[in-house]
């Protein structure tokens, strides 16, 4: 998922006897499968934490069209071209269907762009790597993508009507993009020792920064349990990556590449592959602004929102013209 | 929001308010008088998207987006909802439009039709021997 360290505000888990009769009802509700709906009661703070992951959510989509956008005037042919114009499109379709998802819990559009202009919302980790070589792309598609999937799978199951279909469409157009990274991966790999080369560098800087996409480890993760009991998240973290690096590794070595992780191996007893620690002072240094591309990525952003301001409000003026011409035929 | 007779009076009166020759940094765009005093909000308004898909059913909910108007809500669930042949015909509802039932009148509404199990066709038990009903 492109949301992590989402932030619930509850201190400490409570069961049923300790909640009053709406929570308890609500809660109730939540475990026997029945979707909570926009116009349902909910607590504020099952409301908030909702807010913030999916605007976190939103926002990741958005803020990741900016390193592959870079690349569509570079991809190597027409056809690359076209296919990475269609996935940045996509991205944008997600962050839009996100953020409509959240405005059914009460925040407008403008106050989350203004949340994330301030810095107030985060976006995932992930995105403040920068894009150096086409290999990237295929990387970006082949295990950010894959990351992403394996985390939103189980959102389509979450206790949020609107978050839940949202979720629907977005996978349902995920695994175009999965696959895209890897045929990007898998032509780099079949080509010359320079682009095999190429491939290999790529994977080597996005591999962990890939594992750290699933959020810090369990006994670090301090908001999961109350996420879990809200149905808000179904696996932990470490499920997640541990999933994650089951399914990628074996694709790995179809590509003939090998992970920058010397602990990386099958463990026969546990029937999962071992691996070493990710980098979490690295990790905790990119969420908290200091990544390669943080203040690239968000200058960006607001750039591209000041300079569509004219176009609003041009297209709001001519709405109300149109409108008060009709008026005027009708008075 | 204003009423069209209000809208029609104060767009006279802001094509007046720009024939007036002030100091340009006292010059406001008629936008940001309107923006500034009279609507709380510049946001786009929110539209509903129903869309049918290839095998002639009814439009379905599909999800909703911001849109100055009719015409740009339509291009816009163009884009958003329909990148992959999803759909034949599109309808735009402005979400201010659609009246809702709430859930407090669940029971109200739709516990009647729990008891009248007659309405399905399982309710009658029909002899073996009988065909085709």
């Amino acid at each position: 998922m492109y949301a992590q360290l989402v932030e619930t505000g509850v201190a400490r888990l409570r069961n049923l006897e300790e909640m009053g009769a709406e929570e308890r009802a609500f809660q109730e509700r939540i475990d026997a499968g029945v979707k909570i709906e926009a116009k349902d009661w909910m607590p504020e703070p099952y409301r908030k934490t909702l807010i913030r992951q999916i605007s976190q959510h939103a926002h990741s989509e958005i803020v990741g069209m900016l390193p592959e956008g870079n690349w569509i005037t570079r991809a190597p042919t027409l056809q690359r071209k076209a296919i990475l114009l269609a996935k940045v499109q996509d991205e944008a379709g997600h962050g839009l269907y996100l953020y409509s998802a959240a405005e059914t819990l009460n925040i407008s559009r403008d106050q989350m762009f203004a949340d994330l202009h301030s810095g107030k919302s985060k976006y995932s980790s992930i995105f403040n790597y920068p894009t150096l070589t086409w290999a990237d792309i295929g990387a970006i598609g082949w295990l950010v993508d894959g990351s992403a999937i394996i985390n939103q799978i189980p959102i389509c199951r979450c206790s949020y009507g609107p978050y839940a279909r949202a979720m629907v469409r977005i996978c349902k157009e995920e695994s175009f993009h999965q696959r895209q990274g890897f045929d990007i991966m898998l032509r780099l790999c079949r080509g010359t020792v320079e682009q095999k080369a190429m491939a290999q560098d790529a994977l080597n800087r996005w591999w962990w920064p890939s594992l750290m996409m699933h959020g810090p480890r369990d006994d670090a993760s301090t908001n999961s349990a109350q996420s879990m009991q809200w149905k808000i998240k179904l696996f932990s973290n470490d499920e997640l990556r541990q999933k994650f690096i089951d399914q990628t590794v074996p694709q790995g070595e179809y590509l003939g590449l090998a992970f920058p992780d010397p602990h990386l191996q099958w463990n026969e007893t546990r029937g999962h592959y071992d691996y070493g620690e990710p980098d979490w002072d690295e990790f905790w240094n990119v969420v908290k602004g200091n990544g390669p591309c943080n203040r690239e990525r968000l200058r960006a952003r607001v750039k591209a929102f000041d300079e569509g301001q004219w176009v609003r409000e041009a297209a709001t003026a001519y709405a109300e013209k149109q409108a008060a011409r009709q008026a005027e035929k009708v008075a | 929001m204003l009423r069209n007779k209000q809208r029609v009076k104060l767009r006279r009166w802001l094509e007046w308010w720009r024939t007036c020759n002030l100091p340009s940094m006292f010059a406001l765009t008629g936008r940001q008088i309107l923006g500034a005093t009279l609507l709380t909000s510049t946001e786009w308004p929110l539209w509903e998207i129903f869309i049918r898909s290839q095998h002639g059913l009814a439009h379905k909910h599909v999800g909703s987006l911001h849109a100055p108007d009719a015409e740009m809500a339509m291009r816009n669930a163009r884009d958003v909802y329909t990148r992959r042949n999803e759909g034949t015909s599109i309808w735009a509802v402005k979400s201010s439009d659609i009246t809702a039932s709430s859930p407090g009148e669940k029971d109200s509404l739709f516990e009647p039709a729990n008891s009248k199990i007659y309405r399905h066709p399982t309710f009658y038990e029909v002899p073996e021997e009988i065909k085709h009903i």
